[in-house]
């Protein structure tokens, strides 16, 4: 139990570097906002995610109705669902339902991510590691950034925006160069990426990573559906 | 109305969406292609999140190209994931010395 904790949050020491950086940024957006160093601390420990907090802080700095607050959320975060849905598969057998219930808030892109990357199941304490770690991440960065604003020189913080992209292609490079499925799911679904980032761009950013992820995956199912081995290998 | 009650209703939100789906499927998926469709998620998920937004990433072009190439480099070559998103934020940082 305790090896499976520990190697989940040395799992998550990329993560929450990678959070650290970019919650900061979220600190000081949120209090130019008109939030105290409190509420933005809060919203990121109890929200744990980037692109949904931005925009709430968006809507409560406009005054919005809680309506739209839903509806944002709903759209943004929706993602999480096809994550939480694909992980659900990869649990190990004392994966009860309290722990899915407590596990469940830490189910980001990062986390989800590393953890669908894992060969095997997952257990809750090796989830509750990475949760931990990149949790406080997130926090302290968001306090940090909230709180002491510019401290770190423009050439850092702007250099470390390009960290978390940096963790996601080392999780998606190495198995496509193994597997041409995988390669061709990566490669369609960037490809509309960019299609709904210059030329679609009436879609917002939300929706557009939901209906490329959906296509992209639903094209690699339909050309190369996995077999009962593959799964197994853990792949 | 106060920040406390949008904040509470953004988090419950954020939460029922991640919840219901990992706690209340238990079966294991039969369906051949939905599995296939379920180990492809990820992949798709972060390809579109990361294309093409990581060339914007630093908020200049070249930094975010060049941090881009390195990443690509040293994930062909497997290195950790930690090395690898380090060393594009540091090979970004050091053009932007320059530029």
């Amino acid at each position: 139990m305790k090896s499976n904790f520990l190697r989940g949050m040395n799992h998550g020491i990329p993560i929450a570097l990678g959070y650290l950086s970019v919650s900061f940024g979220f600190g000081i957006l949120a209090v130019e906002s008109g939030l105290s160093v409190l509420q933005s601390s809060v919203i990121s420990a109890s929200n744990l995610t980037s692109a949904g907090q931005i925009a709430g802080v968006g809507v409560i700095a406009a005054g919005g109705t809680l309506l739209e607050m839903i509806l944002v959320q709903l759209v943004i975060n929706i993602r999480y669902s096809l994550m939480a849905l694909s992980l659900s598969q990869k649990l190990d057998r004392s994966f009860t339902a309290p722990h899915r219930l407590l596990a469940s808030y830490g189910i980001t892109d990062e986390i989800f991510a590393v953890c669908s990357a894992q060969k095997g199941t997952i257990t809750p304490a090796y989830m509750y590691g990475m949760i931990l770690i990149s949790m406080a991440g997130w926090v302290l960065g968001t306090f940090l950034g909230a709180s002491a604003g510019e401290v770190l020189p423009d050439s850092v913080t702007a250099a470390m925006g390009i960290v978390l992209y940096g963790m996601f292609l080392a999780i998606i490079i190495p198995p496509s160069r193994k597997k041409k499925s995988v390669l061709f799911v990566t490669v369609i679904a960037a490809l509309l990426s960019v299609l709904f980032k210059y030329v679609l761009t009436m879609i917002s950013g939300g929706f557009a990573v939901i209906i490329c992820a959906i296509a992209a995956a639903g094209l690699g199912a339909l050309l190369f559906p996995v077999s009962d081995e593959e799964e197994e290998a853990g792949e | 109305m106060t920040v406390a009650v949008y904040i509470f209703v953004m988090a419950a939100v954020t939460y029922i969406i991640r919840m219901v789906p990992f706690t209340f499927f238990r079966k294991k998926i039969k369906s051949r292609f939905v599995r296939s469709f379920l180990k492809y998620i990820p992949y798709a998920v972060l390809s579109a999140m990361t294309i093409p937004a990581i060339f914007t990433s630093t908020g200049n072009v070249v930094t975010s190209v060049v941090g881009t190439l390195v990443a690509v480099v040293l994930a062909f070559f497997d290195l950790p994931l930690i090395v690898v998103a380090l060393a594009a934020s540091a090979s970004a940082f050091i053009t932007g010395l320059f530029i």
